[in-house]
């Protein structure tokens, strides 16, 4: 099996606080998989574990293993910006950077990593990125407006368009659509469909509905704990673990 | 019942009117000033005021145009030494000051903002003043940066605290380094805050007089060099209002009139950055 991810033995603490116990997880390249399970579960910091976001955060320490093309990505003499640069992530909130326009946050990336490009190239994928994330047709005509006075949703494909922008290999997405209205969530999930031929695509979600829809497995967390993960089909018809289907019939969480 | 709503809707206005005099009361002081200034300054306020250099006493006209150059010259060295230091200390105290330097940082800058500025000219004049056996414009703009530089540290790390922590979460995300991601994205999402800051710090050295008396002296031809007494509009306005002349005194009147104009040219800009630009 391909894998995109190895995670072994993952364990994290905030000071003495431990919020994650050994987890285990294979995440296959260009598949959705979603992270879902009652609030404080562990399931953002798990993410954010995966692309080294917690690096500055004071007193967080991690334990065990996270492979990513072969490599321990917190050992193996591996720099979290290039990491990064690999690993993009979208966060809950639509955060485009302020005082910036349409154009500017899209290549903001780009424009920071290193490597000289002409502006037709940047133009080439400012528009590459915003057709991806399915942006292009609504706002080809308002590429110079700042991107903070778009609509939450399309703030929120922005925010998309932003990390694809730099070619990642894999998405983490934390609770993408948590602050966004029904109809927009709809069109996050229908690009997170699109996008998962060419990327390999981790969603944390509250929502079981749309876990069911989006998803190739599901990770079901508790207490910090990997309770199980498998197909979307079997975690939600028959899953191995009684916690799992309290929750799924909403008995908790 | 209606007397009971009578009274408290009558305490309700008086407590309002009170406020609203204290307000007034605050406000009026500055309107005072400019009535004044605008009524016994206008006599001199000609254009030979802002061209011609002093003229001896007795002699009708000359200007103040030494005196503003002078202002421009001390408060353009002190922010040239001031913006870079001041802005920078503040960046590392809002991204990275957690432990106890930045306290100590922190608090000393605070200290060196309650000093009072006529000491602040006598460390200008034993540092600069003394060493060098003259008067000088770089003593001068020393002396103003140490009231310069506080303001702008202090502003800087508060307009940096205000850009939400998903900003530069949002970069670091992008594989952007930690370096750029704090010069080309948090400061340039404070930049208007930032830049308010500094104007209005300007605005408040080019009105400073105590740190001068020390450190530029003053010069009343058109200045040679940074390292040579300078001239000032403060002490200009000083000089010619402590002088027995009428004619100087209504020069005092003029020069104090185009000092606050600047003023408040500057922080009319500062306003207005404020609040379009963000």
């Amino acid at each position: 099996m391909d894998n995109a991810l190895q995670v072994k033995d993952l364990c994290a603490w905030f000071g003495e606080h431990q919020v994650l116990k050994n987890i285990t997880m294979d995440i296959r390249r260009n598949s959705v998989t979603s992270v879902m399970g009652p609030s404080g579960c562990g399931k953002s910091t798990f993410i954010r574990c995966l692309n080294r976001m917690h690096d500055l955060t004071p007193g967080f320490r991690v334990s065990g293993e996270v492979f990513f093309d072969g490599r321990n990505i917190y050992t193996d003499r591996i720099d979290p910006v290039l990491l990064r640069r690999k690993v993009g992530m979208v966060f809950q909130q639509p955060n485009p950077f302020p005082r910036m326009s349409v154009f500017e946050n899209v290549a903001v990336g780009l424009k920071f990593n290193g490597k000289k490009r002409s502006r037709s190239e940047m133009a080439d994928v400012v528009e590459k990125s915003l057709r991806m994330a399915a942006l292009w047709d609504e706002l080809s005509d308002h590429l110079d407006r700042p991107g903070t006075s778009l609509s939450g949703g399309q703030q929120q494909r922005l925010c998309i368009a932003r990390a694809l922008a730099v070619e990642p290999e894999i998405l983490l997405m934390d609770e993408p659509c948590s602050a966004l209205d029904p109809t927009s969530s709809a069109r996050i999930e229908d690009l997170i469909e699109d996008l998962s031929d060419k990327y390999t695509i981790v969603v944390v979600t509250h929502n079981m509905q749309q876990a069911g829809r989006i998803s190739d497995s599901v990770a079901f967390f508790l207490l910090g704990e990997l309770i199980e993960m498998d197909t979307a089909a079997k975690i939600f018809t028959n899953p191995a673990d009684k916690r799992t289907e309290e929750y799924i019939t909403g008995r908790f969480g | 019942m209606h007397a009971i709503a009578f009274r408290r809707r009558a305490a309700d206005r008086a407590t309002k009117v009170l406020f609203a005099l204290c307000a007034f009361a605050v406000v009026l002081p500055l309107f005072l000033i400019l009535f004044d200034l605008l009524w016994k300054g206008a006599r001199e306020l000609k254009w030979t005021l802002v061209t011609d250099l002093p003229h001896p006493v007795g002699e009708p006209g000359g200007g103040i145009a030494n005196g503003i150059l002078g202002t421009l010259t001390i408060a353009g060295l002190a922010m040239a030494g001031g913006i870079p230091l001041g802005v920078m200390s503040g960046i590392y105290l809002a991204e990275y000051g957690r432990g106890k330097f930045a306290s100590a940082v922190r608090f000393s800058v605070d200290m060196l903002a309650g000093v009072p500025s006529i000491i602040l000219g006598i460390f200008g004049y034993v540092l600069w003043v003394l060493p060098m056996k003259r008067f000088s414009a770089w003593a001068a703009a020393s002396a103003l940066a140490m009231i310069f530089i506080p303001t702008v540290v202090r502003t800087t790390e508060e307009m940096l605290k205000t850009v939400p922590v998903s900003v530069r979460e949002g970069a670091l995300a992008l594989g952007i380094e930690r370096w750029k991601t704090t010069l080309f994205i948090t400061v340039r999402t404070a930049s208007a805050g930032i830049l308010t800051g500094i104007l209005l710090a300007m605005a408040r050295i080019i009105g400073e007089t105590a740190p001068l008396l020390f450190t530029a002296l003053g010069n009343q031809f058109w200045q040679t060099g940074l390292d040579q007494p300078i001239a000032a509009i403060p002490l200009q306005v000083f000089n010619y209002a402590i002088s027995p002349y009428d004619d100087w005194h209504d020069k005092a009147w003029a020069g104090a009139l185009v000092l606050i104009g600047m003023v408040l040219v500057i922080s009319t800009a500062a306003r207005y950055i404020a609040r379009v630009k963000k």
